[in-house]
């Protein structure tokens, strides 16, 4: 029968044939687990009393959520992981190193893989044609000692897209619009497909954005096929040798055809606390912000840092609009620094904080206060999310986010480039 | 195939919450630094979405809400405290998957059911097995939708570390 990606890729490693709806046991080509989520993780593990990791060079600790530490428990969290991975032969990524789905993407995602970790935003690395799916710290557990995981073969909606992003209008306006067209659960045990003509100009690095906020529509996954896009992405970081091609059958089933044209869009804002409230930016036009976040797991890339740059250079931000900026990983700092883009940051009046996860979850690096509103271009936006409860969260584009920080108050970017 | 689901009634009180109940409204990221310490942690359980959960939460209580329970993250501490709060079973409309999947690996049974029906303070009774709700209360009758035959494994053995050190490996084509 024709298949969908999730179809093809649980069959090859299900060695069955996997249809939607069946369950599956499949194995799993990497397993991994951050700081916050991996310290449960690794008891839950020890609980299974096997013989250690089954596959030690198929699993990885990150050390992201909370880098560098702001807390001693915290601290420790990191001390029982770095002994983990030293018993276990497991990688270990420390403390400044980046974001777990920003290294995951980098170093190891290879197309048809299957990838699961301790991390809702797992699904990032189904830009390069992985099944990559968070689960919670058992399941990871398991998979770590059984080097296989179960799976019910999700039904797919295909997202097919066509025309190209008009100027200030990026892959964060893409996703934020389709997650409002969905609804936050309306793709719930889903994966999310992207196809059309659209996609030989929608690269790698804008795949990873689209494909982090799958979730944020309840999908268990968001594909694309491996395609030129993934080939050009997979050599450039020196694993040519990791591509395959990778496409869905041509009559496939889907369970709903979603069509969107790149041209009609416009720039987005998703409101507190809901991510699927999102609105054209000119709705949120003149709301005062006291905070901008520009990076994380969804919009922490070389070509997000290098569009902020773009609209920031020459201007300051706003007196009372702190600006912060954090790089989603090391070689993304490196070569920030070498385009001169973290000079031109630094000059608007940036903080550039390391790579990791920041501000995002709200335990360190930049917690809002009572009342006050961030514009951030991270995934989230649920109450208490950056650590207050009493605080608003709006979620938008880094030009977005970087016009606004020029204005201290939500800002259309095309009014500014 | 034969559901067998742990051969049990749950009697309790619901404590009822809204729709988009998500992992950070249940324990948010800013208790990061007690998530080894979990006692500690659960004493936060639900803080921001009901203030007053923890002070009425009594062991055997159900925790009812709308739809898309525990959206957001996949951190399985969100059921791990509402089970050390003393919640017996979740009765909800719809669940995001990832906090579906840990509560049943966790042991804390999730029923899927129409929860309006369902208000706060409510004395009900759960038959696992038939996966129905009675409530005592207002005298009504409500069928839940089952759970896979894996995924109810795994529940009567009280959870997914329990049920790999009895099977050694995922036998989803037995139930039990």
């Amino acid at each position: 029968m024709a298949k969908t990606l999730a179809e093809k890729i649980l069959t090859d490693k299900s060695k069955s044939d996997a249809s939607a709806g069946d369950v599956v046991v499949a194995n799993v080509d990497l397993a991994f687990v951050q700081d916050t989520t991996g310290p449960l993780t690794v008891r839950q593990f020890e609980k299974i009393n096997f013989q250690g990791i089954a596959k030690p060079q198929n699993a990885v600790v990150f050390l992201d959520h909370a880098a560098p530490s702001p807390a001693r428990q915290l601290s420790n969290d990191h001390a029982l992981l770095r002994r983990f991975a030293r018993e276990t032969g497991c990688h270990i990524y420390e403390v400044g190193d980046g974001v777990c789905h920003q290294l995951v993407a980098e170093y190891f995602a290879k197309p048809g893989d299957i990838i699961v970790g301790s991390d809702s935003h797992t699904v990032t690395a189904g830009a390069l044609g992985a099944f990559a799916t968070g689960m919670g710290s058992s399941d990871v557990a398991a998979a770590l000692a059984l080097g296989k995981t179960w799976l019910r073969v999700p039904e797919t909606f295909l997202i097919n897209l066509k025309g190209t992003l008009p100027e200030g209008v990026y892959a964060k306006d893409l996703i934020l619009y389709l997650i409002n067209q969905i609804g936050a659960d309306g793709a719930t045990y889903k994966a999310l497909e992207f196809a059309g003509e659209a996609l030989a100009h929608i690269t790698v690095p804008e795949r990873l954005t689209v494909a982090n906020m799958a979730v944020e529509a309840g999908a268990k996954v968001g594909l694309f096929p491996s395609d030129e896009e993934t080939q050009k992405f997979l050599t450039t970081q020196g694993r040519s040798d990791n591509y395959k091609p990778l496409y869905p059958d041509a009559d496939a089933h889907y369970e709903q055809l979603i069509s969107l044209n790149l041209l009609e869009l416009e720039p987005m804002v998703s409101f507190p606390h809901t991510v699927d409230n999102a609105y054209s930016v000119s709705k949120a036009k003149g709301i005062k912000i006291q905070q901008v976040f520009i990076g994380t797991c969804t919009n922490g890339r070389l070509e997000d840092l290098a569009v902020s740059a773009r609209i920031l250079q020459g201007k300051r931000r706003s007196p009372g609009t702190r600006l912060l900026v954090t790089p989603a990983s090391r070689q993304v700092l490196t070569q920030a620094i070498d385009n001169g883009y973290i000079k031109t940051l630094i000059e608007a009046g940036a903080i550039i904080l390391p790579p990791g996860c920041a501000a995002c979850l709200g335990l360190h690096q930049g917690v809002l206060g009572d009342g006050e509103a961030c514009l951030s271009t991270a995934n989230r936006n649920f109450k208490g999310r950056m650590g207050n409860p009493k605080a608003m969260i709006y979620l938008a584009s880094p030009a977005t986010a970087a016009a606004s920080a020029i204005r201290g108050e939500i800002t259309d970017p095309r009014e500014i480039m | 195939m034969i559901t067998k689901m742990p051969d049990m009634i749950l009697k309790g009180n619901a404590i009822k919450l809204g729709d988009n109940i998500s992992t950070d409204l249940i324990i948010p990221g800013r208790y990061a630094h007690l998530r080894s310490n979990l006692p500690q942690l659960a004493k936060h359980a639900l803080e921001d979405a009901d203030p007053t959960f923890i002070s009425r939460v009594k062991p055997g209580d159900f925790l009812v809400a709308g739809k898309n329970f525990g959206l957001g993250s996949s951190r399985e501490h969100a059921p791990v405290v509402i089970k050390m709060a003393g919640i017996s079973a979740i009765l909800v409309e719809s669940t995001a998957r990832i906090f579906f999947r840990n509560a049943i690996n966790q042991g804390v049974p999730v029923l899927l059911c129409d929860t309006a029906k369902i208000s706060d303070g409510d004395k009900l009774e759960i038959d696992l097995a038939r996966s129905t709700v009675a409530n005592l209360t207002s005298g009504g009758r409500l069928t839940c939708s089952k759970v896979s035959p894996l995924m109810s494994a795994i529940l009567s053995e009280g959870g997914l570390i329990p049920y790999i050190q009895k099977h050694k490996d995922f036998v989803p084509e037995r139930a039990t």
